[in-house]
């Protein structure tokens, strides 16, 4: 089965549009949602809708720290920016698009798989998996030989062997990358709404469960009509312009 | 009909057992890694010889096999061609590991190595063949970095089938490569530089992975070997042993086989150059070489004919003590750095301002790709049946006019090639070489040499005037439309039509 990992939309529906294009041509035939819906965009209740949709269909959607602040407020850590963009997404969301948001799970497994927001040892935490050390910290914390996590916007593949070796790999995108038996496998798409890696176009990641392949994706939208929705909205113009220049 | 192994059996395998639909035949060889079995696959009627890959485990915890295994069964699906085995099915730890691939039905190139020093002939087509099969896995984007005798088989001329096999170089195991795209599974993994000890490249030593021209050093080993019947740096087996490679010098081959070429010492010696910038830049480049070697320029390399003094490996020791050897090169990306262009030039037939524009779109290109080797290429146009006039009026050889008007044409070329590479060294000299060919068939010609040459570009020029092209039929559409490889086609702009009176 063809799994598609969507994390980070972050309220951008060009971005999302595109994705969920570009995943339904290579055929997927699930998805999964790994959080922050919303936040930095200028489209939550849009973003949102379609996740509720997938989910109402059988797609697996984690809460992400922006879902969360929306719903309860913004922790005292989160960045003068996004506290801005809490604010305003929440008077743009409507009562069952709260709820939905609020009723997320921090978590979902499924056969081999374990999907996470941000780790796997604290996921209430939102502790980044930064490197090795926070990636061999999750993969303890799950018995899943699958980790799928956001919350980082760059893409990222970790792995663990059975005698405790790590190592990291930047992917390329549109490589299938086989995830051998042998070891256990953290993986992070990259953001789908906000990409920092210098790169605008949005992330994602298809991973095929019967061969255990999983493949980076790189999509090419309309960042332009993103960032002057960003700008239309009010929010703040260092928003629009990370969207354009993907970082 | 034999039952299925269990599936949590990985125990002793016996002829006749069934591991996932393939039937054990007969262990083919049993070796300290893995041993190999002939399988069939069970209900098909494929002809295609195959070979089941088992891993052999010592003992419980034995990741170097392990991590290999699992290296190889990652690398082998993602690469296709007649230079490697073709890859059929895996099986894993949690069962059965195995890999099942094509059973290539020549001969590994160990039983040569045993007959060692053999013929200069042979080592110069073993040489070609190497780097012909090395240039396309690196074209793939693995660097093998097992390159040794046990790892590189031959196909057979003519192939069970009966259909030709072509003689190519086919490379196997690949427990040790890296590929560009993949996680390196085995980076992480060890302490010590992996490798096979006499044929490991300096940066190998200092565990830089992701070098083609590592390849090369050990094709340089077995050349070396080959010639001369001795290991150039030895079978070391220490850390220490193995650096010493990054100081200590081999012996000029010709000081052990004095009919050795000259133009072979200098490429086996250029191989195992410690320095990456100073080998070959593609493994190509080295086969156009091996193919070509009258056109070889001739360095110190080729007439050395003692080791260094042991003051100056005193001073290559200490510089070796504290050098880190450069990251960042990648095999797809190394050999794209280092492309062969070829110029077909119609230097008899073209007019001045066409041989111009081709001149220069050349001269930028070469700008363009400071790593770039460029071949010249001139067709003599023979004819298909009987006895050709080889002599002109005047009695001088057409080939050799033919050469010569070549060489006049790239006179401004080469001094582009020069001043894009301010320093001129000596290979930058053997950067631009020169070839007329004699066939009946111009295009097919220049078709033939391109292939052969593993060219990436060609750049000709397309006579403009419409009669001659009806007449004579377009050489470069030809070229362009049955090239493997990119072809820009120069023209001259038309001039403006003549005022109608």
């Amino acid at each position: 089965m063809k799994l598609a990992l969507v994390t980070d939309l972050h309220a951008n529906r060009e971005a999302v549009s595109a994705v969920m294009a570009h995943a339904q041509a290579q055929g997927a035939q699930r998805y999964a949602f790994l959080g922050d819906y919303v936040g930095y965009g200028a489209d939550p209740a849009w973003v949102v809708d379609l996740v509720r949709g997938h989910v109402a269909h059988g797609a697996i959607a984690v809460r992400g720290n922006h879902d969360e602040a929306v719903v309860i407020g913004p922790r005292p850590t989160m960045v003068p920016d996004a506290c801005q963009v809490v604010e305003w997404t929440r008077e743009h969301l409507n009562a069952e698009q709260l709820d939905f948001l609020a009723a997320c799970p921090m978590s979902a497994t499924n056969g081999d798989c374990l999907f996470v927001h941000a780790n796997a040892y604290a996921p209430a935490e939102w502790d980044y998996i930064q490197g090795r050390t926070e990636a061999i910290r999750s993969l303890h914390a799950t018995d899943r030989r699958f980790t799928f996590c956001g919350h980082v916007h760059d893409p990222a593949l970790f792995h663990l062997t059975a005698t405790g070796k790590a190592g990291n790999f930047t992917p390329t995108p549109g490589v299938p990358i086989p995830l051998s038996p042998q070891r256990r496998w953290l993986a992070i798409p990259g953001s789908t709404g906000q990409p920092r890696d210098g790169n605008p176009a949005a992330c994602y990641a298809m991973f095929d469960t019967a061969s255990a392949t999983l493949t980076f994706h790189r999509v090419a939208y309309d960042v332009d009509a993103a960032a002057a929705k960003v700008r239309a909205a009010g929010l703040p113009e260092a928003l629009a312009r990370r969207l354009i220049h993907g970082g | 009909m034999e039952a299925e192994a269990p599936a949590n059996r990985p125990g002793p395998l016996e002829p006749g057992q069934v591991v996932d639909g393939f039937v054990l035949e007969e262990r083919t060889h049993q070796g300290g890694m893995a041993q190999l079995w002939r399988v069939s696959k069970v209900g098909s009627d494929d002809p295609l010889p195959l070979v089941m890959k088992v891993p052999r485990i010592k003992g419980g915890d034995d990741p170097a096999t392990i991590v290999g295994f699992e290296v190889e069964q990652m690398i082998m699906p993602a690469l296709n061609g007649v230079h490697v085995p073709r890859f059929i099915a895996g099986g894993d730890f949690t069962r059965q590991p195995y890999i099942v691939m094509e059973r290539i039905e020549g001969e590994s190139l160990t039983p040569r190595f045993e007959a060692a020093p053999i013929p200069i002939d042979e080592v110069v087509e073993i040489g070609a063949k190497v780097a012909t099969a090395l240039h396309d896995l690196h074209r793939q984007h693995v660097v093998h970095l097992d390159v040794k005798p046990s790892n590189i088989m031959f196909r057979p001329l003519i192939g069970v089938d009966g259909k030709a096999a072509g003689g190519g170089a086919v490379l196997v195991d690949f427990g040790l490569s890296r590929h560009d795209h993949l996680p390196d599974l085995l980076g992480e993994e060890f302490v010590l530089p992996m490798g096979t000890g006499p044929y490991m490249s300096p940066e190998q030593v200092q565990f830089v992975r992701n070098d083609p021209r590592s390849d090369l050093f050990a094709l340089g080993v077995m050349l070396y070997h080959l010639v001369t019947g001795q290991r150039p740096f030895g079978a070391p087996t220490s850390v220490r042993g193995l650096r010493q490679r990054l100081y200590r010098d081999p012996l000029p081959p010709r000081t052990l086989r004095p009919d050795c070429p000259a133009w072979l010492q200098e490429l086996i010696l250029r191989c195992l150059e410690v320095q990456h910038e100073r080998r070959h830049q593609s493994a190509a480049q080295l086969a156009f070489d091996f193919q070509h070697p009258n056109q070889v320029v001739l360095t110190e390399r080729a007439q050395r004919a003692t080791r260094s003094g042991s003051l100056q490996v005193m001073r290559r020791w200490f510089s070796a003590m504290g050098t880190e050897p450069a990251a960042g090169a990648s095999a797809s990306g190394q050999t794209t750095r280092s492309p062969i262009l070829m110029a077909a030039v119609d230097v008899s037939g073209a007019d001045a301002r066409l041989l111009d524009a081709v001149s220069s779109t050349v001269q930028r290109l070469l700008h363009t790709e400071p790593g770039a080797r460029l071949a010249c290429v001139a067709v003599m146009k023979t004819n298909r049946v009987g006895m050709d006039e080889l002599l002109d009026g005047d009695g001088s050889s057409k080939h050799v006019n033919l050469l010569v008007q070549l060489k006049r044409w790239a006179r401004p070329v080469l001094q582009a090639a020069g001043t894009a590479t301010a320093a001129a060294s000596d290979e930058q000299a053997g950067r631009v070489t020169f070839h007329v060919l004699e066939a009946p068939d111009v295009p097919g010609a220049l078709l033939d040499y391109a292939r052969k040459n593993h060219v990436d570009h060609i750049v000709m020029g397309a006579r403009s005037s419409g009669g001659l092209r009806r007449y004579l039929g377009s050489v470069s559409a030809k070229v362009a439309a049955e090239a493997d490889c990119s072809v820009t086609v120069v023209r001259t702009p038309a001039l403006a039509p003549e005022r109608e009176r």
